[in-house]
């Protein structure tokens, strides 16, 4: 294979695009993304709705094809291989490799199988001679490790909360013994208090099983709890790239400073002070000249509605911005422990 | 508490707790199931359907005499009246003799009852040889009278044929033509939907715009081509099966559209995208994620489609294009009734249009109880 990457590296994502066709109009939903990820680590990524975060997972885990761009991964044997490229043949063996958990705990569950049918689904598809007794034992084992009640499992998902149901989604993801997971708004769409369980039961398993992490959300403090790096996403583009604490702490894109200022504190003594972006998104069939933020920026110049900022390094971070070093940007001030 | 109530009432919360365990381990089906006998009228409505299957299965037995035995003496005679007294004392149900005279000024055919002898009505009694399904003989007829006496609840035809008898022996046709009908729409609208939703592009255009031209084209002139395009020599049971496929080859389009709708729209699920991303083949999802998935909503679809059919057979027969004696529809006895001399002389004559209305508003309502039991957000 001529694909090489750091050992330290489990996937290295190069220049992915997606384009959308419909009638003639293009959108750029996801623009030149590439950034890294190490074996054992969590990267979070963020923005707000229709920045292209969830795209760029979907890519990511071949759910939809990418435009433009390269997966490299290092499969369990080593090999380093294009996972946007690889035949079906090869397919075959890295796809378990690489799995999803879904937002919607109701839709990703199909209503008319029982549990123990949903998360044995892919041994079935995968080791379709394995007999039905060893098969149903690895499930149980399974959803006694993710916290199910396993007394429960001839049931249907109808009979569930959302919180169970997704640990049946996080079970299901895990049978095959996977690698690398996509978590695309893994616990948006739960309680805060079943949000902190869910939290702590995929980094539990995270150690346990050596799993590697793509934590893609809006919600950010979420993602500042679990992430060891994030990834900050606007319009289809990364504009700023850091370690979790170095990027709550000093940001250095004003995105990046207009959404930390949008995070609540539970304290009220803190009072920060919110910056509100002027305008709208803007449309991704019709992006802006230039700095894609520029129409919002409160630190926009001349330069910034003229030339595209590139992604490029700035006191340890990866930033596209234009006045990133001139920049005093306030980041999340942590309230003592 | 005593004992006996604290027992008491560990029984019922054992109980409970069964009840509810039974409806978490339910299927989507048994969900259904359960929301469907709690809405009154498609329960109505399938007790109703079901007695009409019923009568219809054992037609030879149900009906009073057989499809084509008619009696000269009783032509066009109203129903007949049912008496409890004779000469002012308690008899039991029972009827006479009718003659037939004519009105002097008129000359219209007037029937008197001869009320010398009284003729009890009895059930079970034994009657022309029939068989049940073509196969099972008998000749035990669920009421009758004795004697040579007729009792024609629903009165006669113009040759004498006891209009009850053709309508239930009728009802053999009217209600499974439909159901013939509709399975092989069902089996059409599920290929070509399923082609259309799968592929799209190009395919689904082709297949949606064949699909338009269809329902475009009027559907009696169709009927007629059609039904004109079947050999006259042929026999009734043939001619029976050639007029269910015409009705079928035209009935499949709706379905079509609901199964393409239902494959777009269930392709993009995230359950069905989990399976792909889990190895699971094209196929496999297909028939293990999709196909279950709309399947309620194609019972739904049948169960609406039934009607048109029933309609569109009555239609056909109606017009002289579909079935024709000696077969008997509830179309070819509602062609009986097509002028108006005989409606108001005979208005006996309709009452088989009754029963098409009592079936089609019966599918219909079971119908709508199906579609509101697979909604899962009622």
């Amino acid at each position: 294979m001529a694909e090489s990457m750091h050992e330290d590296l489990i996937l290295d994502v190069q220049n992915i695009s997606k384009v959308f066709v419909s009638k003639g109009v293009s959108v750029k939903a996801v623009t030149d993304i590439s950034f890294q990820v190490r074996r054992g680590e969590t990267i979070g990524i963020v923005g707000e709705s229709g920045c292209g975060k969830t795209t760029l997972g979907r890519c990511i885990v071949r759910a939809i094809e990418a435009s433009a761009g390269k997966v490299l991964y290092r499969t369990q044997k080593g090999e380093v291989v294009n996972f946007l490229s690889v035949d079906a043949k090869q397919m075959k063996g890295i796809r378990r490799e690489i799995q999803m958990i879904f937002q919607d705990p109701y839709s990703s569950l199909d209503p008319r199988m029982t549990v123990i049918d949903i998360i044995g689904e892919p041994i079935k598809a995968n080791y379709p001679k394995m007999p039905k007794a060893e098969r149903e034992q690895m499930v149980i084992d399974m959803a006694a490790r993710v916290g199910l009640n396993t007394t429960y499992l001839k049931r249907y998902p109808h009979a569930f909360s959302g919180g169970q149901r997704q640990r049946i989604g996080i079970a299901r993801a895990l049978i095959l013994r996977p690698r690398l997971i996509v978590c695309d708004e893994a616990v948006s769409a739960l309680d805060v208090s079943i949000q902190a369980q869910i939290i702590n039961l995929l980094k539990d398993l995270q150690k346990e099983m050596q799993l590697t992490y793509l934590f893609i959300s809006h919600d950010l403090s979420v993602v500042e709890h679990i992430s060891d790096r994030v990834g900050v996403m606007y319009l289809g583009k990364m504009v700023e790239f850091a370690d979790t604490e170095s990027l709550f702490s000093h940001p250095l894109h004003p995105y990046t400073e207009a959404l930390l200022s949008a995070v609540p504190v539970a304290d009220p003594e803190v009072h920060m002070e919110r910056i509100r972006l002027k305008g709208e998104i803007p449309n991704p069939a019709n992006p802006p000249k230039g700095c894609y933020f520029h129409e919002r920026c409160a630190y926009c110049t001349e330069m910034c509605r003229e030339k595209p900022p590139l992604l490029r390094q700035c006191n340890g971070h990866m930033v596209a911005c234009h006045r990133a070093e001139e920049l005093k940007l306030k980041g999340f001030e942590y309230s003592d422990p | 508490m005593t004992d006996r109530q604290q027992q008491k009432l560990l029984k019922k919360q054992e109980k409970a707790r069964r009840k509810e365990e039974k409806y978490y381990l339910a299927s989507q089906w048994t969900l259904m199931a359960r929301k469907l006998t709690k809405h009154k009228l498609a329960r109505v409505s399938l007790a109703i359907l079901g007695i009409f299957y019923v009568v219809a299965l054992f037609g030879g037995f149900f009906a009073p005499y057989g499809l084509e035995s008619y009696d000269a003496s009783y032509k066009d005679t109203a129903p007949t009246q049912i008496h409890f007294r004779h000469e002012g004392e308690w008899y039991g149900p029972f009827v006479y003799k009718l003659s037939m005279q004519r009105d002097p000024v008129t000359y219209k055919k007037v029937f008197m009852e001869d009320t010398t002898t009284p003729y009890r009505l009895q059930f079970f009694v034994q009657g022309e040889p029939y068989r049940i399904l073509g196969l099972i003989p008998g000749n035990i007829h669920l009421f009758g009278a004795e004697g040579g006496a007729k009792v024609m609840l629903f009165g006669s035809d113009s040759l004498g044929r006891d209009m009850l008898s053709r309508i239930i022996l009728g009802s053999q046709i009217s209600l499974t033509i439909p159901f013939a009908g509709t399975f092989i729409s069902f089996i059409l609208g599920l290929l070509i939907g399923s082609a259309s939703g799968y592929f799209g592009g190009k395919v689904d255009a082709v297949i949606q715009r064949v699909i338009e031209v269809l329902n475009s084209l009027p559907s009696i002139p169709l009927w007629m081509a059609l039904s004109a395009a079947i050999p006259p020599e042929i026999s009734v049971t043939q001619k029976y099966l050639l007029i269910t496929v015409i009705l079928s080859l035209l009935g499949w389009t709706g379905l079509a559209r609901v199964v393409r709708g239902k494959f777009m729209s269930m392709k993009n699920e995230d359950y069905v995208l989990a399976a792909r991303l889990a190895g699971v083949s094209d196929f496999k999802i297909i028939v293990k994620h999709l196909i279950p998935g709309f399947m309620s909503y194609l019972i739904v679809t049948l169960t609406l489609g039934i009607p048109g059919m029933i309609i569109g057979e009555t239609s056909m027969s109606f017009l002289g294009l579909g079935i024709s004696s000696p077969a008997t529809s509830w179309g070819v006895l509602l062609k009986d009734a097509q002028n108006i001399a005989n409606i108001a002389n005979y208005p006996w004559r309709l009452i088989p249009l009754f029963f098409v209305v009592i079936a089609v508003l019966a599918f219909n309502f079971l119908g709508d109880g199906i579609r509101d039991a697979a909604d899962p957000y009622k």
